[in-house]
């Protein structure tokens, strides 16, 4: 069980047979995102100035947003790298500044991303700010007014579904204060490995790699129950957008975030947000 | 235009550069007297911002940053008495040991502390935004910091050349035996100077806070900046290290405006390139007991 690392490369190029992933690849990240601004009318005709972090997993979040902004007629007007050791972005905002974008969109990853809100709220530059890729903790760390725009994630502790709610409530009550995103995965991971074994009698890799193979349904305390998809062992489940809420409304430190209705609709197959097969050259 | 964009880069480049004055000053004093280059500099950094996020909670913005760096600096009292005076004349290898070690056991103190998860803190609404200067931005927060900045650079400058203190500090740089045979002994001054550094690196990070994220490794990510600056200054000169900190910043603004990616990069080719012509920093002094 794959439980952290997002690059599409991992389940394509590089996909493995004994490697199954849990959270939601960086198409599906830029798909969740990405139809909320198109939504917004933040996306035909705009300019975009987009901040990549220099790594594979940037790298493959910016060839994702590239496509989906010349499927949805986005400009891009400016793309960084950033190194990973960047704490400082006062000279990247500076560009951000002279070339005017319409949104400046965030391809970083893990607590770059706070850094970079944080800064951007410093300095309290005037286009939108958005991004692909944000970890339920780094919002938090981002602090009250810092965070603005659109951002994607796997899954939120507001959730509203039963075993959502009752996974939430037993984490709180054990940790005293709720889950984040990575808590989620590996929760549903476990579960689902669990399941598993229960299912099949046995540890052994080649039945359990069957059972999930037959694309067995698994309950992943969301709306839409999930499979791994046979053919590149990816979870097939919901994303969601979020936002932030406005001053004031949240309930406490950890309800800032306002989760938007998840993707794909209700009506259509969880495989729309995914890489189709024609798109990922995965072959085990 | 471009002209002004570069020269943009520029004045913000000094900006930063004050920035890493900050915690790089510290460093390059303790070093210069003590002998010791203290790898846990970056570990007093990271207390210096937790510190401040829990003063600010109870006392608020202002206080915090003051009382944040005083407390720190008073933590410093102890681990110059009872760890680093060890190994002033000890073979430097033990030094370098002693305070990496540190620097993971603070580290993993903070994690226990305060959890591993990033803290979120936020600058007073006022000082949120930019102004103006003509055609060139600036963070309202940065400038304020410069100002903080100078006004340290100031007070240190003038303890160090203007006080029989400094004297002493300068002296001891230079001819540690000398002092000795005068009847002055140089422990209750090493211990000031420690203090001072380390109360300085606690003020960077009670500072950053509010615009960086607060996380307990922290300290590690400042530190390789932080040795950058005092290795191109040249170690015992204060204004070497003000200048290869500025210079540090600019380079770093330029860079970034021609070849984004290589921004990290620019400043461990720009000490490679000082380091070529100058082995000893730009205004580095002899200092015969190094040698």
């Amino acid at each position: 069980m794959q439980i952290g690392a997002r690059s599409d490369a991992l389940r394509g190029k590089n996909c493995n047979k004994y490697t199954f992933h849990v959270d939601i690849p960086s198409t599906v990240m830029v798909n969740a995102v990405g139809k909320a601004l198109v939504r917004d009318n933040m996306m035909k005709d705009k300019k975009f100035y987009t901040l990549t972090a220099d790594y594979i997993f940037g790298h493959d979040l910016a060839r994702a947003a590239k496509s989906f902004f010349d499927a949805n007629g986005g400009k891009i007007i400016g793309d960084e790298l950033i190194a990973t050791d960047v704490t400082d972005f006062s000279p990247y905002l500076l560009k951000i500044r002279q070339a005017k974008p319409d949104v400046v969109c965030s391809n970083l990853a893990g607590n770059q991303v706070t850094n970079l809100v944080k800064q951007y709220a410093e300095f309290g530059l005037p286009f939108p700010i958005v991004g692909f890729n944000l970890n339920t903790a780094d919002a938090w760390a981002a602090g009250e007014g810092n965070l603005s725009g659109t951002w994607p994630t796997v899954w939120y502790h507001t959730l509203d579904v039963p075993g959502s709610k009752t996974f939430v409530a037993d984490f709180i009550k054990k940790n005293g204060k709720p889950p984040e995103n990575h808590a989620w995965i590996e929760y549903v991971s476990l579960k689902m490995m669990a399941q598993a074994m229960n299912e099949t009698k046995s540890t052994d890799t080649d039945k359990l790699i069957a059972y999930f193979e037959k694309e067995t349904q698994f309950d992943v305390l969301k709306g839409r129950k999930g499979y791994f998809r046979s053919w590149d062992h990816q979870l097939m489940q919901e994303a969601y957008p979020f936002t932030v809420k406005a001053k004031g409304k949240a309930k406490d430190k950890w309800d800032m975030l306002e989760l938007g209705s998840a993707i794909p609709e209700p009506q259509e197959s969880l495989e729309v947000i995914a890489l189709t097969k024609e798109q990922n050259p995965c072959s085990m | 235009m471009q002209f002004e964009f570069l020269l943009e880069q520029v004045v913000n480049g000094l900006v930063l550069g004050g920035y890493y004055l900050l915690i790089a000053l510290g460093l390059s004093l303790i070093f210069s007297v003590g002998g010791v280059v203290n790898l846990a500099h970056g570990a007093f950094y990271a207390l210096g911002a937790y510190v401040s996020i829990e003063i600010t909670n109870y006392l608020g913005f202002g206080p915090a940053m003051v009382l944040s760096p005083i407390a720190v600096a008073m933590l410093g009292i102890l681990f110059e008495r009872f760890i680093l005076r060890r190994f002033y004349t000890a073979d430097p290898i033990l030094s370098l040991l002693v305070t990496f070690g540190l620097a993971m056991v603070a580290e993993q103190l903070i994690r226990i502390l305060w959890g591993a998860a990033p803290i979120s803190v936020s600058m007073p609404q006022g000082l949120k935004g930019s102004v103006f200067f003509g055609d060139f931005l600036f963070s309202r927060y940065r400038l304020m910091l410069l100002a903080v900045v100078a006004a340290v650079l100031v007070c240190v400058w003038l303890l160090l050349h203007k006080t029989s203190f400094g004297r002493v500090v300068r002296a001891g740089i230079q001819r540690p035996d000398m002092v000795a045979a005068l009847g002055i002994r140089l422990q209750p001054y090493m211990t000031a100077i420690v203090m001072l550094g380390v109360g300085m690196a606690a003020m960077g990070g009670a500072f950053f806070a509010p615009i960086t994220i607060v996380h307990p490794a922290m300290g590690a990510e400042i530190i390789t900046v932080a040795f950058v600056v005092v290795v191109i200054g040249g170690l015992g000169s204060f204004w070497g290290v003000v200048i290869a900190a500025l210079l540090v910043g600019v380079v770093r603004g330029i860079t970034i405006h021609f070849i984004p990616a290589a921004g990290e990069a620019s400043i461990y080719v720009l000490m490679f390139l000082v380091l070529l012509f100058r082995p000893r920093g730009l205004l580095g002094e002899r200092i015969e007991k190094f040698e």
